[in-house]
């Protein structure tokens, strides 16, 4: 019960028993206890007047657009042909005709409903007092009294071993917890030196083919000059996202820029990479390990269309623009006895996005 | 025995009765039914991201149906002819289906993704109406950190979410990622290998987010807006300044009927408005851009708005690698930079912001009533450079589509952004301040010499002067000082009632328009008596 409750000046607690009372009467009675005022209560339509009924069968509308909104949802979903069909199929239609009624269906209930609460409810302004900062101050001094008590209680500073022993306990038991998470979870990432090793490297002394999509090795005639095409190594798997450090570009430079890219691969250490005017350069990006797949033929650049970092292949691979900083890795190839392409040797460098131990 | 009536009647009434015998709920309910809450329309914009949740509950659980979290091989052979016989992910192959093969996958998947969009949009919307108006002052600093929170969480959920279908952009977004974590410095190459089990992309890291997108994330999402709504409801909703308003009382109306009947109202029509988003507007296509491979990506390979921002500042970042000759050496990528130090400040920085501003103000007092942007004119400043900030890197993660559509070099977007964001944010600051003070001296006018009126009369002197409607009655110098109470200053005749209001209905009108409100020591406005064409004063023919 609420009647120790602090009333307004002036008016007194009322006898909610009281047959005289009006409904509205025992609701503003119930508001007072709760210390609210209502200050303002006004009906919005005169009851009964054209206003009134035209409101109404508003509301009476939106509610039967969404029946009638509903009901084609529901026709539609059981009777339009809905499964694909290559072309200008009818199940085109299917998903945006059920969006349609479907949130015409919603709107209507929304509005009608909004429209009915809006503009048929009374308007009110009530006042609530917040009561901030109301708890009073002894019952602040009670209540750490209290829990200060609950501590002397349990004794914990008279008996220091309870609670150091406790700790002691404690802390094992968290390291349990988390055991099996972080341990389940652990996998080294320099197991069989995976960081640094793709589907490039030579398996029994036998150097690995380079392949296409569908795996058929690629002879040097096969690119004309300024050609590129995107090269994996030719083993199980090579071709898919197993090996998802290993796609490599391998490029047909033309003359000039062949000769000009060799002497710059010269000086980086990677003389004899190259077979002839070819060059393969890693297509992971060694910012975020996007496949740096859009190559300017005429200017020999290679741009990542995830960051736009370009890496100027004739300079080695050198990036010239956009956030990566570290040059695409060359692999070193050559032509076997068949005539087909092979690597010399895996990478000679990390592959891939940048990470803190890259020697 | 004589069989007693069955009173229909006192059914309702011997429930509620066997009820509170039972659980005391009178009380405690009527408590909730008068709960008084303050009405305006900035205050529904944070029930839009909980509708959006809701939708985004309702239909994620539909989704869970159909779709398959593994990474297992499968050659497609669904109705989509195009990628029939492809190898491709159980995961992918199942959202193929969802949109191919389920009748209504497609407009369910459809409505999911776009109420995501819009749940993180509302919650920005809403965090910004907030820091504005200064609604996280004490005593709502926890639900503000709370909001912070939750934004991150979002972007959580939205990025483990769109990760799931295993497509081509999906794959270049987790290959971008474990990229991100192995930048940091020190533990990065384990913490990735942890998380994908071994090299990226591996054979689980779809299981292990689909379980993140539809538990964890979800549950501590639950958790959070649970909290911030009980915080919401114990702390009372804050409130403009106003006649009658004070820091002690809350002024509105009480939660029931009309105040949970329109917030009920408002979550059909944001439904229905994500129905329509999603039947009517293609969202993610990824049947046209095939299964996950590593070495195929496209130009304009865009993430989810809300990530935008982080591509952005990835793009910026200048190639700064930083080389530690310790041992063989050690590095720590430029991309460590944009994406996990730059969000760790942002974290920090929002979640901080509450205590700082109080510390710097060394205001420690309870505020419930809100303050106008324009009457804090660095919070606002602050405010719009970040804005300037956010929307520069969120532009900049679109940059190439921008220089593609608008023939501008790719390199000079690039440069723009580095340069725009050092530059704007600090000029948008300087901008909104001076727009912050011009807009509170011309309120402080108005009360001093009233409403402009767009009467100009000549003075016997020549002179023209604009007449004024004073606010209130001036004294005999003509001035009228009223205090600014940090609330909106009538600055048009209409909103002095000058005008009539308007006649209710739509083709005719419905009732007599009532007469002009008179306001307190003026005169009502009446028509003119009689009007005449206004014409050159010839005769027609």
């Amino acid at each position: 019960m609420h009647t120790g409750q602090p009333t307004r000046p002036g008016q007194e607690p009322i006898d909610v028993n009281d047959p005289g009372l009006s409904r509205f009467d025992i609701v503003r009675e119930g508001a007072r206890r709760d210390d609210i005022e209502i200050v303002h209560y006004e009906e919005q339509v005169v009851p009964g007047s054209r206003a009134e009924r035209r409101l109404v069968r508003t509301v009476a509308g939106f509610f039967l657009i969404t029946g009638l909104a509903a009901t084609a949802f529901l026709a539609i979903y059981i009777w339009w042909p809905w499964e694909y069909q290559p072309g200008r199929g009818g199940d085109k239609m299917f998903t945006p005709l059920l969006g349609a009624t479907l949130g015409i269906a919603l709107l209507g209930v929304g509005f009608g409903i909004l429209t009915w609460g809006k503009k048929l409810l009374p308007k009110e302004v009530s006042i609530q007092d917040r009561h901030e900062g109301a708890v009073p101050a002894e019952d602040r001094v009670i209540t750490s009294q209290t829990m200060l008590y609950m501590a002397d209680e349990l004794g914990v500073r008279r008996r220091p071993l309870l609670g150091m022993s406790l700790l002691a306990g404690l802390v094992p038991v968290g390291a349990v917890a988390a055991a099996p998470l972080v341990g389940g979870l652990i996998s080294d990432p320099h197991k069989n030196n995976q960081m640094m090793t793709t589907g490039f490297a030579p398996q029994d002394g036998r150097k690995i083919r380079l392949v296409r999509e569908d795996g058929r090795p690629i002879r040097p005639a096969d690119i004309s000059a300024g050609g590129q095409i995107t090269v994996f190594p030719g083993i199980e798997h090579g071709v898919s996202n197993r090996h998802a450090d290993s796609p490599t570009l391998l490029i047909h430079l033309r003359d000039a820029d062949a000769e000009e890219s060799r002497r710059n691969n010269e000086r980086q250490g990677h003389g004899g990479y190259m077979w002839g005017n070819f060059a393969a350069y890693s297509k992971v990006c060694t910012h975020a390990g996007c496949p740096a797949s859009l190559y300017e033929q005429q200017t020999n650049r290679l741009l990542c269309p995830c960051h736009q970092s370009q890496f100027l292949i004739t300079d080695n691979a050198k990036p010239i623009f956009g956030p990566a900083s570290r040059r695409l890795p060359q692999l070193p190839i050559e032509v076997d006895a068949e005539g087909y392409f092979v690597a010399k040797s895996d990478y000679t460098e990390a592959v891939g996005p940048d990470f803190w131990e890259r020697p | 025995m004589k069989r007693r009536k069955f009173d229909m009647a006192a059914v309702p009434g011997n429930t509620a009765r066997a009820v509170d015998d039972r659980f005391q709920v009178a009380t405690p309910l009527r408590r909730l039914l008068n709960k008084v809450f303050p009405d305006h329309w900035s205050f529904l914009l944070g029930e839009i991201a909980l509708f959006s949740f809701i939708v985004l509950l309702l239909t994620g659980v539909f989704l869970t149906f159909f779709f398959e979290p593994t990474m297992t091989e499968v050659i497609y052979n669904g109705s989509y002819a195009p990628l029939r016989g492809t190898p491709m992910s159980a995961a992918y192959a199942s959202t193929l289906d969802i949109s191919f093969d389920v009748r209504g996958g497609l407009i369910m998947r459809q409505m999911h993704h776009w109420a995501a969009l819009l749940f993180m949009a509302a919650i920005v919307v809403h965090m910004l109406r907030v820091f504005f108006t200064g609604a996280f002052r004490k005593p709502r600093e926890t639900n503000w950190i709370i909001g912070s929170l939750l934004f991150w969480v979002g972007f959580l959920a939205g990025f483990t979410g769109y990760s799931l279908p295993d497509d081509g952009l999906s794959g270049t977004g987790l290959r971008i990622a474990s990229a991100i974590i192995l930048s940091i410095p020190v533990i990065g190459t384990w913490v990735s290998a942890a998380v994908f089990n071994g090299e990226f992309p591996g054979t689980i890291i779809i299981s292990r987010f689909y379980i993140a997108h539809v538990l964890l994330v979800p549950g501590l999402l639950v958790a959070l807006i649970s909290a911030h709504l009980g915080l919401v409801f114990k702390q009372k909703h804050t409130q403009w300044p106003g006649p009658g308003r004070t820091n002690a009382n809350v002024v509105g109306e009480r939660m029931f009927p009309r105040y949970a009947i329109k917030q009920g109202g408002f979550f059909m029509v944001v439904f229905g408005v994500i129905a329509l988003l999603g039947g009517l507007f293609q969202i993610n296509p990824l049947w046209l851009f095939g299964p996950y491979e590593a070495w195929v990506v496209s130009a304009a390979s865009q993430p989810d708005w809300y990530v935008m921002f982080l591509d952005g500042s990835t793009r910026l970042m200048p190639d700064w690698e930083i080389h530690l000759p310790i041992g063989d050496g050690y590095v720590i990528p430029p991309l460590f930079w944009p994406t996990v130090v730059l969000p760790g400040i942002l974290v920090g920085l929002s979640l901080f912001y509450p205590f700082l501003e109080a510390r710097y103000l060394k205001d420690y007092r309870s505020h419930n009533l809100l303050q106008r942007p324009r009457d804090v004119p660095f919070r606002t400043g602050l405010g719009a450079m970040a804005v300037t900030f956010y929307v520069i890197l969120t532009l900049t993660g679109a940059n190439d589509v921008i220089a593609d559509k608008f023939h501008i070099s790719l390199n000079a977007m690039t440069w723009a952004g580095r340069i725009g964001l050092l530059l704007l944010p600090p000029l948008a600051y300087y901008v909104t301040y001076r727009i912050c003070l011009g807009l509170q001296q011309h309120d402080r006018e108005v009360l001093a010499h009233g409403v402009e009126t767009g009467i100009i009369r000549r003075m016997p002197d020549g002179r023209f002067v604009e007449v004024h409607q004073p606010l209130t009655t001036p004294d005999e110098h003509g001035h009228a000082e009223l205090p600014y109470v940090g609330w909106v200053v009538p600055k048009k005749m209409n909103r002095l009632g000058a005008l009539g209001p308007a006649v209710r209905g739509f083709f005719f009108p419905i009732e007599k328009p009532a007469e002009a409100p008179v306001s307190p020591g003026h005169p009502p406005v009446e028509p003119r008596p009689e009007r005449e064409e206004v014409g050159s004063g010839e005769t027609r023919r």
